[in-house]
């Protein structure tokens, strides 16, 4: 089943921000044309993906047609990041901050096997087993690589998805500022300050086997 | 003259520039309808705009193309699908990202395993498309799909793909690779002559020898 | 010193007549173990030795540098490959040391380029490498916990030591990895760890090694604050996520320091989990513009190990797809290299539409645009379709390399040669006399647009590459705009070796693949050093077996990442706008660098 057919499939389950949206105004309608037809990609390639997608935007498949022509190097003036390639533990802490400083409305594609899901190098101990870990994703484009046409097919996913959103229900007219994403820091393994309690607890439960062993071994000795 | 090497640089990108218009008035207007006129621009000859219009139009995909496996099934006469797979495990132990899992089925009765999988799941966020499952199948069970119009709003879910979603008919095997079908047919027909002339030659051997 | 004749089959042969032990008699003795070859140097007399045979034997071009953790023996080995750059097979050194506490000397005083592989020595396995100017982890960061390719170090998502894993089949209940992790995704801590009170390290380790902290300001000039710029990890002209730490004086570079690891997959760690065979398709992913290439390389050396012959289809047939792969890398190259010196997208899009075409071939052939996966030990997965856009392969083959390349490569010529802005951006910038190339281990157009004929094709030939007509392409300036004329030249050659191939592919007929379609690959406990003249330069597999189905050691020489050395002496007193061109210049692919 294409992607198409999940957004207009009942039994798929609609994600929360585009369920109570079933009237859509003549003004969502101008505000998500505008929008869907001028989504600027942050250029930001991370490995092999990022070639077909580089493709993708060239003479064969040219993304002009869609109005995403404008790459832009700097996140503060783009709306779409494509996550094309391999997260890497090393480089997720750059990604998150590059996230943070997109402006909403900002959506986030990831491209082929690695990005969504850790692909091919998922048991590698420096991959991230999916940028969903760390930053929320719109679509997912399996494959690796995704070619160039696969890739197409994504971003109009992306774009239906915007015609589905309102004005009246998007997160970024609604009260209060958007919560930026914690940045992970890079310790003995990589560190999601989210997650820090899990760790404590780890620890601690690590801390009382440890001495459980100890004493059991004492107890033998003795 | 300094400028004249950018100025026969330019002369290049007229060229080029030149190229796309003369397109239009070699196909006379056809040139983003007729598929004749599309093959002639995305060929070794073509010249001029190079670009493909997904989705109204897609380049031809090449039959070994590979994407996603999938699993073939033998459609039986009252519509019944017969997997072709025999559970044998061998994608599962050639797969290099090892993302083929699959649960043999054990004869109630007896608990000896019978050729045919229970479960057959691929994780498609882990599969590199290498195509070795395919490859070393020795069933032609299992086979590398041309689809690639799959992407998704959610992972969780939808990307584990179980043997429902990824049986597909003999049929569309035999439509998606022809060459490869017929080949395989062949051989198949070949190698049941040869058992049927084995078998005659045994009963040969037997009536002979009584 | 008797002449040296090349083997035909390549890489990874040590000269029987050198007489290494004999001038060292006390320090050096043969490597007897059966299917290995060199010499055992022992630790102490290392540098004496390298000099040696560098100034005395002519051996100036280290190679590859890499270790070996012999877990059950106790020991650590660290292996060198050297080579003449006139020509000739491998010279190979090994140097023992325990494994609890490895320390070997280090040999960047004799081969400047040894500096980043020592460092990846010591990132992965943790061996010691005394007198090295700079020894920090160059892959993973500063602070991480243990050395990952120590054999009885385990990942996270671990399993088991070797694949096929168990739980797959014939009880395959699926389950993601992350369900077996305490924490639910990719990560493990030592256990004294705390996460408070505790101090991130990883920075400052890098900008010590910029020197951003030193004084500036020779006495007699102003002082003048240094400032310390970071180009990337995520910039438009670092072609992926490389980065670099430039500490600046007013606009000019004062030191330059190269931060990688961002794309570090974790190859070798995952390749010695895997068979052999599965390794195939992860080369495809080092340097994923030109996999063909790649998986000829890997090909190669497991051949080298089975000693398994290629019949001469696939030999062909392999050398058309390495060469078609050698022009797409160097199309690609040159229009990434005019982005990054603004003229943005035209050239790459004229580039681009040339490489699609021979993508298409790749397509059809292997099933893959990128990521072929097409040869196999002893062959090639398929033959080239018969029928292939509605005509016959062949005919468009005949077409592609006797009129579309060659025009497609003029065009590029009268395009950018002479263009003044791009001479002005070019000619003098970066520039790498010869004996600092060979002296860094630069390898492919980087060292021959030095005047350094250096070419493995001819070097120390493989495949069948001394049957076709082929100049080896070499410049002498050493500048960027060297670098790019050579690309240029080499895909002219290529072009050539193409047509030959073409002219007569059709009368050689026979198999694509030798024995039978095997999954289960065994190779004898040996050693190999296969190597192939990548696109980028000479890429080496070292593939230790020890007989099981899986390799013991699996190291990658690559080239991208070792011609990253020299980056920093090449922009040193350069214009922080030239840093992209000279980076360009030098073409690197993420994937392998980083592995
Ligand atoms: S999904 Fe495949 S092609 Fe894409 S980055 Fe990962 S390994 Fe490379
Ligand atoms: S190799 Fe073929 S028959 Fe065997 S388990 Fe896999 S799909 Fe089934
Ligand atoms: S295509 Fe390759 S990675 Fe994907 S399931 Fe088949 S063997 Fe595994």
């Amino acid at each position: 089943m294409s992607a198409t057919d999940e957004l207009l499939n009942p039994d798929f389950p609609v994600p929360d921000e585009l369920q109570s949206n079933i009237a859509i105004t003549t003004i969502d309608k101008i505000y998500n044309w505008s929008r869907r037809s001028s989504m600027w990609p942050m250029m930001f390639g991370l490995a092999c993906c990022a070639i077909e997608m580089i493709c993708t935007a060239a003479s064969r498949y040219d993304l002009s047609r869609f109005g995403m022509e404008v790459m832009r190097p700097s996140p503060r003036q783009s709306d779409l990041m494509i996550v094309s390639g391999t997260v890497t533990k090393k480089m997720v802490p750059q990604i998150v901050r590059l996230y943070n400083q997109m402006p909403e409305p900002k959506y986030v594609l990831s491209m082929g096997a690695c990005a969504t899901g850790g692909g091919p190098f998922k048991e590698g101990y420096n991959v991230v087993s999916g940028v969903d870990k760390y930053v929320p994703v719109d679509v997912y484009v399996p494959g690796c690589p995704p070619t160039p046409q696969a890739l197409l097919f994504g971003l109009i996913a992306v774009q239906k998805k915007i015609d589905q959103q309102s004005i009246l229900t998007v997160p970024w007219y609604q009260r209060g500022p958007s919560e930026a994403i914690p940045v992970p820091i890079l310790g003995p393994d990589i560190i999601d300050p989210r997650q820090s309690d899990v760790i404590r607890v780890q620890a601690a439960k690590l801390a009382t086997a440890a001495t459980a062993v100890a004493e059991l071994s004492g107890a033998a000795e003795a | 003259m300094y400028g004249l090497g950018i100025v026969r640089g330019l002369g290049v990108t007229l060229k080029h520039f030149i190229d796309s218009y003369v397109d239009d008035f070699r196909w006379l207007g056809k040139r983003y309808t007729s598929r004749e006129a599309f093959n002639v621009r995305q060929g070794v000859k073509g010249r001029g705009v190079f670009t493909v219009q997904y989705p109204e139009e897609r380049l031809d995909i090449p039959e070994r193309f590979r994407y996603i496996p999938f699993l073939l099934y033998e459609e039986g006469p009252n519509g019944e699908q017969v997997d072709r797979c025999t559970s044998c495990g061998i994608c599962a132990k050639v797969c290099p990202p090892q993302c083929i899992w699959i649960e043999r089925t054990n004869d109630p009765k007896t608990g000896r395993p019978i050729p045919a999988p229970k479960a057959f799941f691929i994780d498609i966020d882990i599969c590199m498309n290498c195509g070795y499952c395919a490859e070393y199948c020795p069933f032609d069970a299992i086979k590398m799909d041309h689809d690639f119009e799959i992407a998704s709003y959610d992972r969780t879910t939808r990307h584990i793909w179980n043997k429902d979603k990824l049986s597909k008919p003999v049929s569309y095997h035999a439509q998606i690779h022809p060459t490869d079908y017929a080949a395989e047919e062949a051989a198949r027909a070949a190698d049941e002559a040869k058992k049927a002339a084995k078998k005659a030659g045994a009963a040969k051997k037997a009536e002979e020898s009584v | 010193m008797t002449e040296l004749t090349a083997s035909p089959q390549g890489a990874a042969t040590t000269a029987p007549d050198l007489t290494l032990d004999a001038h060292f008699p006390d320090a050096v003795q043969k490597d007897t173990r059966p299917g290995y070859s060199g010499y055992l140097v022992n630790a102490d007399k290392l540098v004496e030795v390298a000099t040696a045979i560098r100034d005395e034997m002519g051996y100036d071009y280290l190679s590859s540098v890499t270790g070996v953790d012999y877990m059950n023996d106790g020991k650590m080995e660290v292996v060198y490959h050297a080579y003449r750059t006139s020509g000739g097979p491998a010279l190979a050194l090994k140097v023992q040391t325990p494994r609890d506490n490895a320390v070997v000397p280090s040999l960047v005083s004799v081969y400047p380029g040894a500096d980043f592989q020592e460092r990846e020595a010591w990132d992965l396995l943790g061996i010691r490498f005394a007198g090295h100017p700079y020894l920090k982890r160059i892959l993973m960061w500063e602070g991480f916990a243990g050395h990952p390719l120590r054999k009885d170090w385990r990942e996270p998502y671990y399993e088991e030591d070797h694949k096929p894993f168990d739980t797959r089949w014939p009880g395959g209940d699926f389950h993601r990895s992350e369900e077996n992790n305490p924490f639910g995704t990719n990560v493990q801590y030592p256990p004294d760890f705390s996460v408070d009170g505790w101090v991130p390290e990883a920075e400052d380790a890098i900008y010590a090694g910029a020197g951003a902290l030193k004084e500036s300001g020779n006495g007699h000039e102003l002082k003048t604050d240094k400032l310390v710029v970071n180009l990337g990890p995520q910039h438009p002209s670092t072609h992926g996520v490389f980065r670099m730490v430039v500490s600046l004086n007013g606009e000019t570079i004062d030191h330059l320091e190269p931060v990688m690891g961002y794309l570090h997959r974790n190859h070798e760690k995952i390749g010695e989990r895997n068979t052999y065979l599965q390794n195939m398709p992860y080369t495809d992913r080092l340097d994923y513009i030109c996999s063909m290439s790649n998986n000829h390389g890997y090909a190669l050396a497991v051949e080298q190990l089975q000693k398994a012959k290629v019949p001469e289809r696939a030999e062909y047939i392999r050398v058309l797809m390495v060469e078609l792969t050698r022009i797409c890398n160097h199309m690609w190259a040159i229009g990434f290299l005019l982005n990054d010196l603004g003229a943005f997208f035209t050239p790459a899009l004229y580039a681009i539409k040339e490489r699609e075409l021979i993508l298409d071939l790749f397509e059809a052939t292997a099933g893959s645009r990128m990521m072929c996966n097409y040869m196999r030990f002893g062959g090639v997965y398929r033959d080239l379709p018969e029928k292939f856009k509605d005509g016959d392969t062949i005919d468009f083959l005949r077409e592609l390399v006797n009129e579309r390349l060659p025009r497609a490569i003029d065009d590029l010529d009268t395009y950018l040669t002479n263009n003044e802005i791009i001479r002005s951006r070019c000619i003098g910038v970066g520039v790498l006399p010869p004996d600092k190339a060979i002296a860094y281990s630069t390898a492919g157009p980087v060292l021959r647009a030095s005047g350094v004929p250096y070419d493995v094709r001819r070097a120390d030939p493989y495949s069948i590459y001394n049957r076709f007509d082929f100049d080896v392409a070499v410049r002498y300036n050493g500048d960027v705009y060297d670098r790019y004329l050579i690309r240029l030249d080499e895909m002219r050659q290529s072009v050539r070796i193409c047509q030959q191939v073409v002219r007569d592919l059709p009368t050689i007929g026979g198999d694509i693949m030798s024995g039978k379609l095997q999954y289960q690959v065994r190779v004898p406990a040996s050693e190999a050093y296969g190597r192939v003249e990548n696109p980028k330069g000479e890429l080496g597999y070292y593939v230790v077996s020890n007989g099981k189905a899986n390799p013991w050691r699996y190291h990658i020489r690559a080239p991208s990442f070792i011609n990253l050395t020299v980056l920093g002496e090449l922009c040193k007193g350069h214009k922080v706008a030239d840093v992209v061109g000279i980076l360009g210049s030098i073409d690197i692919v993420l994937g392998e660098t980083d592995r």
